[in-house]
């Protein structure tokens, strides 16, 4: 398009759109990662929320570019490719495209997609120590942090409408609350007793659907103490949007006391439950 | 929905209309539909009497699917889609034809194989169930108002919550194609009808049947899971997931027979000289759709008939304690999913690319380009559902491959940007309103599109994977582009559907205000995900409060402006009834050339082809068709 | 014209009609409030569960129903209990058989006052999980009681609610504190939804049966 000799007169609007696209492009980019990067979620109470946070700002910043690129380009053609307020309608340049354009197009856009996939998959793999950033990756994770297997086990059993977990190192114990300790690398295996739910511990920045008969793992280490939402993340009936919970991270010797009054607390009906498992399946299927 | 009063043509006595009222239409549809259920349901719960859980349980699924299969039968016995193969098997000779009578507006009632007829049925069906589902977003918006939702008993607003998705993904996957595939198909490549008349018929009646046994749901207790329908909450649920069950195992065998009728029409019935390169791109849309529509449709259909025998014959597929699982469903249902949802978007592409040469009296740019691009979306759409189940427990080497697809899915759908770009570029562009839609859709789409490559990324899909954020991301990429594209076709093409201009300041009133509200509704949406608010919920962080008011303010005012939509309808159509010109908006492609509205036989002489319909702007080019010294088609009359 | 006014006009009364309907009786539809009866600073709740309701349209299905301050058993489970108490005391008949806890966990009674329940006067802090017929579980609130069921031999059950004392039933007491002002569910536990997958769907899923709302203001 730009290298047609352009009618006399006639501006260049290849330069001039290209400006335009630079200098948007030039104050939002910086906009973008030091002015509303810092605010994107999730926050930086663990290990997997502060790599999902870069993520989202590498991602934002990349966007940029793209966005600019079509809003310069639609308001340019809003101002500048008007027909005439003349009666007779008039035919625009007979341009039925531009090989080069294409060919060029087509490169960095590949480019552009395959390095971020390549991107995501490294990320996914690697940050946040290894710890698969908090997703859930099923009962065998790819990225699995060094500590995985030594750290602290959790499982999380949803059922409707209720979160409980269970501690297998402090005797299988289940308790209605979450609570872990600072600085800890933690394991959760997510599984449910019915429907599939969804394990979303927002602050944590955990996500892991709980699917009835599976076990999946995701890891987590939390910098500071604080609370964080448990929300159930995936349909599953009455009471879905009211499946919340808060979970609290807590010093290592506030832990050890917590779970110390819950076995003691819960002695009763522990003897009651089912040997730690990483998967239940609950009986009988159909009553009556 | 068409008004039912018509002005009697002088002549005709009381007793035809009688006998029009008792003969095939949808008045006897319903009566037999209604009448068959009642047997059916009779005969199901013989069937099913044994199975000790229905004493148990007062709901008995077996009564319920047999009732609405003998209902299927007695709606299509109704209409008269029998009346050819039975009439045929008897020994009769019956007419091709049915209903095609100029200028009769009861045509509209009954089964008719004037593909124009059915592609205006299709247009106020599909009309009359989208805003049906948008009043019940209308409904869950005002729960989300306040912190606990308090408007609606929980089970009623996930069935509020189950109804508008799968209404309005039900409808709007033969939103387009339905309408407008079926009414410009014939036209623009030149030929009198679609291959099969007949079905492209029933699919249109079953459309409207698969509506109907959708809201039922209501009555039969609601259904609890969404339109996605997960497993085994799907096993689980009461009555009303059978009617959803049902709906869409209709809406699927309509998907495949609207599918397969457009690709054998655009194969086999092209006009001489309408070669691949001269074929419109919107017919190039209707084609990747269709073609998506065949494949995908049947997955859907097994899974939903899993589901129904887990419910009645006490099969285990998706009950993990007993050697099923519930991943089985997700699987088969988002491999189904993923192609829908580029049904829903191709039509929109193909639209957009049809409608932007002639505004900006340019040429479409890159029409290998683009054709390359519907082709690869359509393709690569098979091969990345698994981004649905991300946070599923799935096979952990599987995220990066799909990732990899999923990302790479961006680029074809890069080439429509590339596309329009170029189209646009030193154009000579007219404001009109379809032109107006057209742009919004590429603002709209660009959102959509971005936000698929954050939920593409595994790490980031971690925070936003099931929450609104996605909600945005789908609005924008299926109301803010097909939505869009839709009314700009709807306004492009009504006056040569129906003959009647509509009104322009009316239109653009609904055009910004629907642009404006509806980035103001989901937009902030993106933020309310990412703060972590999961989807259909009616319980949400307090923090999230004013955000969720703001939104809920500004989706009422969308509503209004769907509103100005359905007012501008009927007053232009109903009652102003001012005669549009052939070709109001000077554009060079065929169907403009013919009057408005377009005569029942389309063309008095097949057209020979001569040049595609983009050549704007070339001197000397010739037309898009030449009508004077066309061969005359075999058994015109009759064809 | 007037003809297609007429037209248009009765097009959108019935489209009005349509939307009232499908609103107002169909969505809205819900079990009206039940008051809880209030003793000075206690709020009184008084609930039976059934084994069959025993009325159209679902007469198989568990149900709970509520007693409104009259004396008269209402099927209900929206309670409304006034803000200004400090205490709810629950008073409740069962008179359905043992189903037994999915999740033994929820054998152990919680987040009443004093930690335990009142069953036929003895005062118990956790139960067998086989025993439960339902449970009177509120998430948000952290309370869970269950709700043991009557032995299965036992002479002159209750087939058709509303239930009598007469008939064989197990009578349980608590008490939890009164929460602020706002709506808080409660729900039972047991699978005890007889005919549906893993025993939680219809009455499970069913305001008015075994799911329902305490409303504080």
């Amino acid at each position: 398009m730009s290298t047609q000799s352009a009618r006399a007169g006639e501006p260049n609007h290849a330069r001039n759109f290209a400006i335009l696209w630079a200098v948007a492009t030039a104050i939002m980019v910086p906009v973008m990662i030091w002015v509303i990067g810092p605010h994107i979620p999730p926050g930086d109470m663990t290990n997997d929320t502060r790599a999902q946070h870069d993520v989202n700002v590498v991602l934002s910043t990349l966007a940029m570019p793209v966005l600019m690129m079509v809003w310069t380009f639609l308001a340019y053609a809003i101002v500048n490719f008007r027909a005439g307020r003349s009666e007779a309608i008039a035919d625009g340049p007979p341009l039925r495209g531009g090989p080069r354009i294409q060919l060029t197009w087509i490169a960095v856009t590949a480019f552009m997609v395959v390095g971020l996939a390549a991107y995501g998959t490294i990320d996914l793999l690697t940050a946040a120590g290894h710890s698969g950033v908090g997703s859930g990756e099923g009962p065998n994770p790819l990225a699995k942090p060094a500590s995985a297997g030594k750290a602290l086990q959790v499982q999380v059993i949803g059922q409707q409408w209720f979160w409980s977990f269970r501690y297998p190192a402090y005797g299988g114990v289940e308790t209605p609350t979450l609570e872990i300790p600072v600085n800890t690398d933690v394991e959760f295996h997510v599984t449910s007793l019915d429907v599939v739910h969804s394990f979303w511990a927002i602050e944590l920045g955990v996500k892991a659907d709980a699917v009835p008969g599976a076990d999946n793992t995701a890891f987590v280490t939390a910098y500071r103490k604080g609370s964080f939402q448990i929300r159930c993340n995936e349909l599953c009936g009455l009471w879905h949007g009211h499946m919340n919970s808060t979970g609290h991270v807590v010093s290592g010797p506030a832990f050890t006391q917590w779970i110390a009054a819950q076995e003691t607390k819960y002695a009763p009906v522990t003897k009651q439950l089912p040997p730690y498992s990483t998967s239940y399946y609950p009986i009988p299927t159909r009553n009556g | 929905m068409e008004s039912a009063s018509v002005p009697v043509s002088p002549g005709k006595t009381a007793a035809p209309r009688l006998a029009r009222l008792v003969g095939f239409n949808v008045v006897s549809a319903t009566i037999l539909a209604i009448v068959a259920y009642i047997l059916g349901h009779k005969l199901g719960a013989v069937v099913g009497h044994h199975t000790t859980w229905n004493t148990a349980s007062d709901q008995d699924d077996m009564a319920i699917f047999f009732g609405m299969g003998f209902a299927i039968l007695g709606w299509m016995a109704g209409l008269g889609f029998f009346n050819y193969p039975l009439g045929r098997i008897l020994g009769r000779s019956i007419s091709l034809h049915e209903g095609v009578e100029e200028g009769s507006a009861w045509r509209y009632m009954r089964l008719c194989t004037d593909h124009k007829v059915v592609a205006l049925q299709y247009l106020v069906a599909t009309l009359f169930f989208f805003f049906v589902a948008g009043l019940n977003a209308m409904f869950i918006r005002s729960e989300l108002t306040s912190v606990h939702g308090t408007l609606f008993p929980a089970g009623n607003y996930l069935t509020l919550v189950g109804l508008h998705g799968t209404m309005m993904l039900m409808m709007m996957s033969a939103g387009v194609i339905g309408p407008l595939g079926n009414y410009l198909v014939p036209i623009l490549i030149g030929t009198r009808r679609m291959a099969f008349p007949r079905i492209e018929s029933l699919t249109m009646w079953l459309t409207v049947l698969a509506g109907f046994v959708l809201l039922s749901a209501t009555l039969l207790g609601g259904f609890p899971t969404g339109w996605t329908g997960y497993a085994p909450l799907s096993d689980e649920a009461r009555a009303g997931i059978d009617a959803y069950l049902v709906s869409f195992l209709l809406i699927g065998l309509s998907l495949v027979l609207v599918g397969l009728n457009i690709i054998t029409t655009v194969m086999t019935q092209r006009a001489p000289g309408m070669t691949w390169n001269r074929l419109p791109i919107v017919v190039w849309g209707f084609v990747t759709t269709s073609i998506l529509a065949v494949l995908s449709a049947p997955v859907l259909a097994a899974a939903l008939v899993m589901t129904a025998s887990d419910r009645t014959i006490d099969t285990t597929f998706f009950v993990s304690s007993s050697g099923g699982s519930p991943l089985l469903w997700d699987e088969l249902f988002w491999f189904f999913g993923h192609p829908e949802v580029y049904i829903l978007a191709l039509p929109g592409f193909g639209i957009v690319l049809e409608i932007l040469p002639v505004f900006a009296r340019k040429p479409l740019w890159g029409y290998k380009l683009a054709v390359s691009g519907l082709f690869g979306v359509a393709l690569m759409s098979f091969m990345v559902w698994q981004h649905h189940l991300f946070m599923s427990g799935i096979n952990a080497n599987l995220r990066p491959f799909y990732m990899f697809t999923t990302e790479l899915i961006s680029i074809p759908t890069g080439f429509i940007f590339l596309n329009g770009m170029g189209t646009m570029w030193k154009a000579k562009i007219r404001f009109t309103v379809p032109m107006l839609f057209c742009m919004a859709f590429f603002f709209n789409f660009l959102f959509g599109g971005l936000s698929g490559v954050f939920l593409s990324d595994v790490p980031s899909d971690t925070l936003t994977h099931g929450s609104f954020f996605v909600m945005a991301h789908f609005h924008y990429t299926i109301m803010g582009g097909l939505v869009f594209a839709l009314m700009g076709g709807i306004y492009y093409w009504l006056p040569k559907m129906t003959g009647f201009r509509l009104n322009e300041a009316l239109a653009k009133v609904h055009f910004w205000t629907m642009f404006i509200f509806f980035n103001l509704t989901f937009f902030p949406l993106f933020a309310a995900g990412m703060l972590g608010m999961p989807r259909r919920v009616s319980s949400y962080n307090a923090a999230l409060h004013n955000l969720n008011v703001f939104v809920s303010a500004m989706a009422f005012c969308l509503g209004l402006s769907m509103l100005i939509f359905l007012y501008n309808l009927v007053y232009s159509l109903v009652f102003k009834r001012e005669r549009a010109e052939a070709n109001p908006w000077q554009a060079k492609s065929l169907e403009w050339q013919l009057p408005s509205p377009v005569p029942v036989y389309n063309f008095e002489r097949l057209p020979t082809i001569t040049s595609d319909p983009y050549n704007y702007g070339e001197p000397d080019a010739p037309p898009v068709a030449d009508f004077g010294r066309a061969r005359v088609a075999m058994g015109e009359a009759g064809a | 014209m007037r003809a297609r006014l007429l037209g248009a006009v009765a097009t959108l009364a019935v489209l009005i009609g349509f939307v009232v309907v499908y609103f107002i009786f169909i969505l809205e539809e819900a079990p009206p409030a039940v008051s809880a009866v209030v003793n000075g600073s206690t709020a009184e709740v008084t609930l039976q569960t059934v084994a069959s309701y025993g009325r159209h349209p679902y007469p198989d299905w568990v149900s709970y129903l509520a007693r409104d301050p009259s004396g008269k058993w209402q099927h209900s489970t929206i309670i409304h209990v006034p803000a200004g108490t400090q205490v709810v005391h629950v008073t409740l008949y069962e008179y359905d058989t043992s189903t037994g806890l999915r999740n033994p966990f929820f054998a152990y009674v919680r987040g009443t006052v004093g930690g335990t329940m009142s069953v036929n006067g003895a005062p118990v802090s956790y139960v067998n999980a086989a025993s439960p017929a339902h449970t009177f579980t509120m998430p948000d609130l952290n309370v869970n009681v269950p709700l043991p069921g009557v032995n299965a031999n036992a002479k002159n059950q209750c087939s058709v609610a509303p239930c009598n004392t007469s008939e064989a039933h197990n009578t349980i007491t608590f008490s939890f504190r009164t929460p602020k002002p706002g709506n808080y569910r409660f729900q039972c536990i047991v699978p005890c939804a007889l005919g549906f997958l893993y025993g939680f769907g219809g009455p499970m899923q069913t305001i008015g049966y075994m799911d329902g709302m305490i409303e504080v203001s």
